[in-house]
């Protein structure tokens, strides 16, 4: 085996362990910061080891071993570290088995435990958005930083000031209780979606998309479906990225630059992503989705998955749905698309009619997708001088380099 | 990227003997870590080769042969369709895939084309190729 080969396959050990790794760290420790320094160091050993050894028949086990040791060496060294390795040979003297596995049912609620902890509400979005990958993808400080476009010392500063807070806040290690479950299920649900928005639609930078973003935040769903099956809104969110994701080729041409969705080549659009979407949301319906956000918005996304071609859009369900939306999780941008809905629904000019309500939203003042609809409803009633003016208004709002010249292209058409 | 993890027949499997309970409890088990991970997308297990058929080419001349066929090691016995970024992370999952019998057998990974892999079509065959993904991904 090649330093290479080592490297790589002590990589893809690292994505499916690292997780359960920290989490059972954590468990033990009580410090998540701790526990991934812990869970570092192991597998640093690990780069070091199994070029020579090859990979253990157990490489899960062998790191939590391994990180364990660490521990008991940190001890020696530092008596910050001495009541948590107390803790840690408590839980070792319950062990049953000699390598210390948990098994799966622990595995889980550590995993949960894990979640709700990166998600925590002390911390900021980007925050835990940091944490989230990091912890519970398993990236690289340096993966994360390309996928934001900042500074891998940026990410990094991030990432160490989180663990600081969540000390500081003296954050337990656990699952929230009853009472407060639903709001932070819905900012873990929140992150994720955060995650995937930004590899589908970059808010800044040179690429339209960052594939490999989304396929994180999908597969962090996917988990987080196995650690709490019988929660509507987690297959719902699973229903609307598996959907979304599976038009993301078609979503850039050749050249790079954006196709909007009925420009779309549905041919190119992943069917095995659609019936799997369309599976989570039957699921998220059966457990009680029905008007809850996320599985509404999968509704919607559903709606053109099943459209053969545009013309086959049922625009007046999508229409319903938004206002379904709009009840349970008001917003300006799902006015926005409320308005196109009925736009295409009845008419561009009783689309424009419900647009021109949004105007003065504060919100949305920035927001460059506001002008781009209006000058679109504005094109297809004909009135040319002001649809340029609108895709110039939203050309200098994008920050995406690639939607800019789709929006400039769009002016010298007028 | 997207793997197809190819599980071979065996003499059992061609003689239709059905898993033991331990074996299906083990699969299952590793079949939840899979989903459990969010990295299978899709899996079955297949009829022995007694209830199939091979299509043999020569030229414009197709040959149908009922099975069941003898060569055991070359038959499937099964298959999953892995995401996951690398071809050493399918690996280390194959690896802790059960062997519940403890006897010999074999599982081959091979990836998955996308439509962009094929750098010899044209883009009228690229666009046929997914107008045809499209129909018979809707059945």
């Amino acid at each position: 085996m090649t330093a290479t080969d080592a490297r790589r396959a002590v990589e893809a050990v690292w994505r499916i362990e690292s997780a359960r790794l920290i989490a059972g760290l954590a468990r033990q420790v009580r410090d998540i910061g701790l526990a991934e320094e812990l869970a570092q160091d192991a597998l640093v050993t690990a780069l070091e080891k199994w070029p020579d050894t090859g990979i253990p028949r157990n490489p899960g086990a062998w790191l939590m071993t391994t990180a364990k040791n660490r521990a008991v060496d940190l001890s020696r060294r530092d008596q910050n570290y001495q009541r948590k390795l107390e803790q840690i040979g408590r839980d070792t003297d319950n062990d049953h088995t000699p390598d210390a596995s948990t098994g799966v049912g622990d595995i889980n609620d550590d995993l949960l435990r894990l979640v709700f902890t990166a998600c925590h509400p002390v911390l900021s979005t980007e925050a835990q958005v940091a944490l989230t990958l990091r912890m519970l993808g398993g990236l690289t400080t340096d993966e994360i930083a390309r996928a934001f476009l900042v500074a891998e010392s940026t990410i990094a500063q991030r990432i160490v000031r989180a663990k600081k807070t969540l000390a500081k806040a003296g954050v337990p290690f656990e699952v929230p209780p009853e009472d407060e479950r639903d709001a932070r299920l819905a900012a873990v649900l929140g992150v994720i979606y955060l995650i995937f928005n930004e590899g589908y639609s970059a808010t800044a930078g040179q690429d339209l998309m960052r594939p490999a973003l989304c396929a994180d935040a999908l597969r962090l769903a996917r988990v987080l479906a196995g650690l709490m099956p019988r929660e509507a809104e987690v297959h719902g969110l699973v229903a609307l990225l598996e959907i979304q994701a599976s038009r993301a080729k078609s979503r850039v041409g050749s050249d790079g630059e954006p196709v909007l969705l009925l420009a779309q080549d549905r041919a190119r659009w992943d069917q095995l992503l659609i019936r799997r979407g369309l599976a989570a949301l039957k699921t998220a319906e059966t457990l009680g989705g029905l008007g809850r956000p996320y599985t509404l918005q999968a509704s919607i996304a559903a709606c053109h998955a099943n459209a053969r071609t545009p013309e086959d859009t049922n625009w007046l369900r999508i229409a319903g749905l938004y206002e379904a939306l709009a009840l349970v999780a008001p917003s300006p941008i799902v006015e926005l698309n409320h308005a196109v809905a009925i736009g295409m629904a009845f008419g561009p000019a009783v689309g424009l009619e419900l647009l021109d309500e949004l105007r003065d939203e504060p919100t949305l003042k920035d927001y460059h997708l506001l002008p781009s609809t209006r000058g679109d409803l504005l094109a297809k009633l004909g009135r040319t001088d002001e649809a340029r003016a609108e895709f110039e208004r939203a050309a200098g709002l994008t920050r995406n380099e690639r939607e800019r010249a789709l929006l400039l292209s769009r002016v010298a058409a007028q | 990227m997207r793997f197809m993890v190819l599980v071979k027949a065996t003499a059992e499997s061609e003689a239709g003997v059905q898993p033991s309970d331990e074996m299906l409890r083990e699969m299952m088990a590793f079949n939840e870590e899979l989903v459990k991970a969010g990295v299978l997308l899709a899996g079955e297990g297949l009829h022995p080769s007694a209830k199939g058929a091979r299509v043999q080419f020569s030229g414009d001349k197709r040959t149908v042969v009922d099975g069941p066929f003898a060569e055991t090691k070359e038959l499937i016995g099964g298959f999953w369709l892995l995401e996951v970024k690398s071809l050493e992370e399918a690996v280390e999952w194959v690896k802790r895939v059960p062997n519940t019998d403890g006897g010999e057998s074999e599982i081959e990974i091979r990836q998955v084309f996308t439509v962009e892999d094929f750098e010899n079509a044209s883009p009228e065959v690229k666009a046929h190729e997914q107008e045809l993904r499209a129909v018979i991904g809707n059945g």
